[in-house]
């Protein structure tokens, strides 16, 4: 028995593969192998332009074409094949340009073909040096062109230069090949068909369809996977020359989603950045904010050295003053210790933070200042929440079943909640979309309205305005249609925090009905976050607070003798506990206030702070209101490991050096080493980012007890107004964009959304006003035929200081007036 | 013309375009038409689709692909619509047969339309007609509009349980939209360029559901067949090839039009019924240089072929192919050079641009050809034209890249002397306006 069942899945597995032969050798493949990639497992590149793996057969280009004397049934094609559209077959014999002239001669013919029509501008090509139509011409094609001396001198088609199909992304259609690579990623991979080909024999080119220009949010693809210069970006246009490139890998740092990318630099100065290919995370594919939204790394603004202040309480001017690194780790320790004396020392990390950085901050909070007030949420959170992520999130990973991004395509249901991929996780959207188009699961959206990217989600709204979220999610129990059950992947955003019993609810729903759950939040360091313990409840390896074993745990790996029993407060806490004068100092990375649940009391917490330690990339009024300054290092300028929302690690290295930053656990390292020479507590231990990951691999996951959480009731949700929904574009204001006008000019118009039924009360006036508790924003209106009633729609970050600065808190109440009325 | 001559014509397809108002319902029905629906509404569909593929007849658009075998591949346990769609798009330079026929009989058509339908038990039918013949459009509009109201179409057909309803479409000008699934991307409101193949059509074709898609002269030749009987279709024609069809001259001759006839007749014959060649210089019946069997898409022949059956087989033999009949017949006033440059100067504005050899080939073979017409070049440019169109024949994406290496390749094959003259020449050695239509018949070559 045990022997049969050992062999069972080996025959299956037998039986998909189907053996053919490739020039002479032969080669078993799964069926439904296109030859193609079958020539590759033998090391035959075949040339080819159209093809592409990702993107459906279209066997346009004509270059790949073989030599099939045998299909498998003993009879021949007559007619070379292109391989790229041509499924392997058993026994079928297929015969490459590495061992058939014919293949070979029809491989030249289409060469010299496509190269009739091509302009030689490859000296001044951006492609130029990395282009698969000038390497393949080099080894398919041929070394003289008939072309020029046929005839009466062949003379090329031209247009003129180039065209912009975006603001950011430029077609010079003399030297595409019309192989509609572009135009099918459009269309197939991000829904946005906004190129199509127009006019047609050598006249046929790219084209922008029907007046839309190519605003999407996926188009810097296009031009990664052009096999020609035809596309290029505004950004990196004319810009260098790809063999005087430095290419390192990397990780995108502008969302949860952990994508793979290359960065490309050039004598210190990063040019450019392309998707990298990891099929487990983001394939081959990232979004326009990860690829060309780069530049805030290396603005005018950038710190390059450390400042204190000379307090006039000290007799000096009370300015920012430049400063020595030994200098500033002095004051700095010297200001903190006071301020410990002084009622303690509050932490706010941010969720921008590699883990190792996040970790650091965590430990300085612990054994440096002695406190559990430490949190990484710049943003609306509760109490809720972080007993969810204690409870649900913390220590899970695909590793241990958790949800990973091929479960999003194999899963029967899709449930988003208090998440719109398209804008927050462009990788989660894309395999969403994926997923759809292939038929195999079903996208069910809790949210106020049908957006664009649900839609190319192939997706159903359960419409639940803000704030009815929990009752939402309990309505799918009951729900036949919905069937949630244990095929089911529950992704719950970060915006469920602002909504009380809503994060309840999720995991309600997870007990009930087998559901998995994964937590999605916006930002490349808060998942890695809670696994370093920069929250008031969780020490680094999910260890909670509250557990006594927990804490000695964590003590006795950091040699410490004890950590503090009290808890810690939250982000809005140590605001509250600062601007009460309960807490004497802060350490805060990079947190932006407009960006915290009450932006005007967060800037109030600092300003009524008796000391505050600021580690910061740029110049920020956070760094102006610092008593000490530290540069540190952009993320392109260290190694460190962001956590994708399923928790998988992604580590990355230094791209470029930085002769003037730091990276936030050096400089911790070096404060902390100057409290201990104060008295106050143990040096951290470690001074380089190995140290960092080795010692979290030596402190490990906690192995005890899991907290449970406690359930929360959903609040009443009436009142009078509108209920405002909001979240943040992809591309909006966020200070991580600053430095690409291009990039910025692609950003969808901020509108406001409304129902039907609201715009005809409020007389169907061109823009509307908005008044919240914290102010006012005006904006062109945008009627949603599907708009939950009561529910008023803007974007959070892409006007003024943004929603939660200039309007109301998301799900409050805010009025709704016409403009001008 | 002779008796034996007439004789040899065999009018089915044609027999009441000499009727008064012939494309009237009343005309068609006068001479006895709709009489084979009243019999195929009787039958069994399956058993339509068996007399179809017993009279032996063979896709009239040019490739002879068996008509009944095509309805065969109709999944009918496939749970979507089943379509037939009508390829009225004709646009290969020199055919003219489905453009008359819908003209002068659009009922024959629709005829054939209601019944093929019912074979295949499709409710729906399609006749996308190329967009430019605007009069053919309304012709044929008109006459599904009289079926309708004669209860032809529509549902529950004379009370048979049968719907059908008929959409006439008119094409926006495309040569393309002529190759069958393109045809279907053109029907379906999206860009005009062939499919990848497989899925065929007949398993997801239009909106990806089984489609059978025939060429007019095909589902306008179903009423006869289901009227006599399969027997009596393959009574005429050859072996291989059986049946009528109509046969378009056109060029140097008499009296160019259409003329029905079974296939393997000669172009002897049709000659010979069509009046001659037209007087040459001497008065005497002009001398044929060189003709088409089936459209420029098909490699061209010369006098030596003029006894060779219009067959399929016999046609492949000789190296070209049948096609759509369009036989076109040129004199010795005409350049072949500027025959062939017209015809590529064709095929290089209608190529779709999908794939490099049609679309970047054409673009070079109208300069090198020009080039040659204009006395420009050297003798090698002949075979870069010949290496050019094995570059381009059988690699194209379709068939278009395949058509339009025909007339290039079989006119070097047999009149590389000519080319060679206009270098020698210095440009064309022939008088352009000879070889019109309304040359004087004194008119003749320079050289």
């Amino acid at each position: 028995m045990t022997a049969t069942h050992d062999k069972a899945p080996e025959k299956a597995a037998e039986q998909d593969l189907v053996t053919l032969t490739i020039d002479g050798i032969e080669v078993s493949v799964p069926k439904d192998t296109l030859v193609i990639r079958a020539a590759e497992q033998i090391g035959v590149q075949v040339p080819r332009f159209c093809d592409h793996p990702l993107l459906e057969p279209v066997g346009a280009c004509r270059q790949c074409l073989v030599d099939v004397p045998d299909a498998g049934n003993g009879r021949g094609f007559p007619k070379p094949q292109a391989s790229c559209t041509l499924p392997v077959a058993p026994g079928m014999v297929v015969n490459t340009q590495a061992t058939s002239e014919v293949a070979d001669k029809a491989q030249q013919g289409v060469m010299e073909f496509l190269l009739i029509n091509h302009p030689l501008d490859c000296p001044v090509c951006d492609k130029g040096g990395e282009c698969p139509l000038q390497n393949q011409a080099m080894s398919n094609g041929q070394g003289e062109s008939r072309f020029a001396g046929s005839g009466s001198g062949g003379v090329k088609r031209t247009f003129p230069k180039p065209i912009n199909l975006s603001p950011q992304v430029l077609l010079d259609r003399e030297r595409c090949i019309v192989c509609q690579r572009c135009t099918r990623f459009a269309d197939e991979i991000a829904g946005d068909p906004f190129i199509a080909l127009v006019e047609r024999g050598a006249q046929q080119q790219i084209g922008i369809a029907e007046d839309a220009p190519f605003l999407s949010y996926f188009s810097g693809n296009t031009i990664q996977i052009c096999p020609v210069g035809a596309l290029t970006s505004e950004s990196y246009r004319f810009r260098s020359r790809p063999f005087d490139l430095v290419s390192t890998p990397s990780v995108a740092e502008h969302d949860a989603c952990g994508s793979a990318i290359r960065v490309d630099h050039r004598r210190g100065k990063v040019m450019r950045r392309l998707a990298g290919d990891d099929p487990e995370v983001n394939e081959e594919w990232i979004t326009d904010k990860d690829r060309f939204a780069f530049a805030y790394a290396s603005l005018e603004d950038r710190l390059g050295y450390p400042q204190v202040r000379d307090r006039v309480e000290d007799g000096g001017d009370g300015q920012l003053r430049p400063a020595s690194w030994p200098e500033a780790f002095a004051v700095a320790a010297r200001g903190l210790h006071a301020a410990g004396a002084a009622g303690g020392v509050g932490v706010l990390t941010g969720g921008r933070l590699t883990a190792e950085d996040a970790y650091a901050y965590a430990k300085f909070a612990r054994v440096s200042l002695g406190t559990h007030d430490i949190d990484f949420r710049a943003r609306p959170h509760s109490a809720e929440e972080a007993e969810f992520l204690a409870a649900h999130v913390a220590l899970t990973g695909p590793w241990a079943g958790g949800v990973s991004y091929a479960d999003l395509e194999t899963a029967r249901t899709v449930v988003l909640v208090g998440l719109e991929p398209e804008d927050e996780a462009g990788a989660i959207f894309l395999r969403l979309r994926k997923a759809s188009r292939h038929g195999t699961g079903r996208v069910l959206a809790l949210a106020p309205y049908t957006t664009r990217g649900l839609r190319k989600m192939g997706g159903t709204l359960v419409p639940t305005a803000p704030g009815q979220e929990p009752a939402a999610l309990a309505g799918l129990l009951g729900h036949a249609d919905h069937g949630i059950d244990s095929g089911t992947v529950v992704l719950a955003g970060e915006r469920l925090a602002a909504v009380p019993g809503a994060l309840s609810a999720v995991a309600d729903l997870a007990a009930k009905t087998g559901a998995r759950v994964a937590w999605v939040p916006r930002r490349a360091g808060d998942r890695g976050a809670v696994e370093a313990g920069c929250l008031p409840t969780l020490l680094p390896g999910g260890r909670p607070v509250a557990d006594a074993a927990a804490r000695v745990d964590a003590a006795t790996s950091w040699g410490v003798g004890s950590l503090p029993e009290a808890p810690g407060r939250d982000a809005d806490a140590i605001v509250a506990a600062l601007v009460a004068g309960e807490l004497g100092g802060l350490v805060v990375a990079g947190v932006e206030p407009d960006d915290t649940t009450d932006p005007a009391a967060t800037r109030a917490a600092i300003e009524a702070a008796g000391f505050v330690v600021a580690l910061g990339l740029r110049d920020t009024e956070v760094t102006r209101a610092a008593d000490v300054v530290f540069p540190v290092a952009a993320p392109v300028e260290k190694a460190g490991t962001y956590l994708t929302w399923e928790g998988r690690p992604r580590p990355f290295e230094a791209v470029l050096p930085s002769p003037t930053a730091l990276p936030d656990l050096r400089v911790l390292a070096g404060v902390s080493e100057e409290l201990a020479a104060l008295g106050q507590g143990a040096p951290l231990g470690f001074r380089t980012v190995a140290d960092v990951r080795a010692e979290m691999e030596q402190l490990g996951p906690w192995d005890g007890d899991r907290p449970a959480m406690t359930p929360v009731e959903p609040a009443p949700t009436d009142g009078q107004g509108l209920a405002l929904s909001t979240w943040k574009l992809m591309i909006d204001g966020g200070s991580m964009q600053d430095g690409d006008k291009h990039l910025a000019a692609t950003a969808r118009p901020a509108v406001a959304r409304v129902s039907p039924a609201t715009y005809a009360e409020l007389g169907e006036p061109d823009a509307v006003v908005l008044t919240g508790d914290r102010g006012s924003v005006t904006m062109p209106a945008e009627v949603v035929e599907d708009m939950t009633d009561g529910t008023v729609w803007v974007p959070a970050a892409s006007t003024g200081a943004g929603v939660l600065a200039g309007l109301a808190s998301p799900g409050s109440r805010v009025t709704v007036k016409g403009a001008g009325a | 013309m002779s008796n034996t001559a007439t004789d040899t014509l065999t009018p089915v397809l044609t027999a009441n375009w000499g009727a008064e108002r012939s494309w009237t319902l009343e005309s068609y029905e006068q001479h006895g038409g709709y009489q084979a629906l009243k019999k195929a509404l009787g039958m069994a569909p399956d058993d339509i689709i068996s007399a179809v593929k017993d009279s032996g007849l063979r896709g009239r658009g040019g490739a002879g692909f068996p008509t009944g075998m095509k309805w065969s591949f109709i999944p009918q346990d496939n749970p979507k619509p089943k379509y037939l769609v009508v390829n009225a798009d004709e646009s290969e330079p020199g055919t003219c047969k489905d453009i008359p026929l819908m003209m002068a009989s659009p009922h024959t058509l629709v005829e054939g339309v209601i019944i093929s339908s019912f074979a295949i038990r499709a409710n729906k039918a399609f006749i996308y007609i190329r967009g430019e013949v605007l009069h053919v459009i309304r012709r044929v509009q008109a006459a599904v509009a009289e079926a309708y109201a004669a209860g032809h179409l529509g549902r529950d057909i004379h009370g048979s349980g049968f719907d059908l309803d008929i959409v006439v479409h008119a094409g926006a000008g495309a040569y393309i939209c002529g190759e069958e699934t393109a045809l279907l991307e053109g029907l379906e409101g999206r860009r005009g360029q062939p499919r990848l193949r497989p899925p065929f059509p007949a398993v997801a074709g239009l909106y990806a559901s089984p489609t059978v898609i025939n060429n007019v002269e095909s589902i306008a030749s179903v009423p006869s067949i289901i009227a006599n009987g399969a027997e009596w279709f393959s009574s005429m024609g050859t072996e291989k090839s059986k049946g009528y069809g109509i046969f378009s001259l056109s060029g140097h001759v008499t009296s160019p039009g259409q003329y029905e006839a079974p296939l393997g007749i000669t172009l002897r014959q049709l000659i010979d019924v069509a009046g001659g060649m037209r007087p040459g210089p001497d008065g005497q019946p002009a001398r044929l240089k060189f003709w088409t069997p089936g459209g420029s898409s098909t490699p061209l022949l010369t006098e030596e072929h003029l006894d060779l059956p219009l067959d399929f087989e016999s046609m492949g033999e000789a190296g070209t192919m049948l096609g759509t009949r369009a036989l076109q017949l040129f004199d010795e006033t005409t350049c072949v050079v500027r025959a062939v440059l017209r015809w590529t100067e064709f095929y290089k504005h209608e190529s779709c641009g999908k794939c490099t050899p049609c679309r970047e080939g054409t673009w070079w073979l109208v300069q090198t050809l020009a080039a040659l017409e204009r006395g420009e070049g050297s003798e090698s440019d002949l075979d870069l034209l010949l290496d050019q169109c094995e570059n381009i024949l059988g690699r194209s994406f379709c068939a278009l890249g395949d058509g339009a290496t025909s007339p290039i390749s079989s006119s070097i094959k047999f009149f590389r002397d000519e080319y060679l003259a206009h270098l020698t020449h210095g440009g064309c050695p022939f008088d352009p306006a000879a070889s019109t239509a309304w040359a004087a018949t004194t008119a003749g070559a320079k050289a």
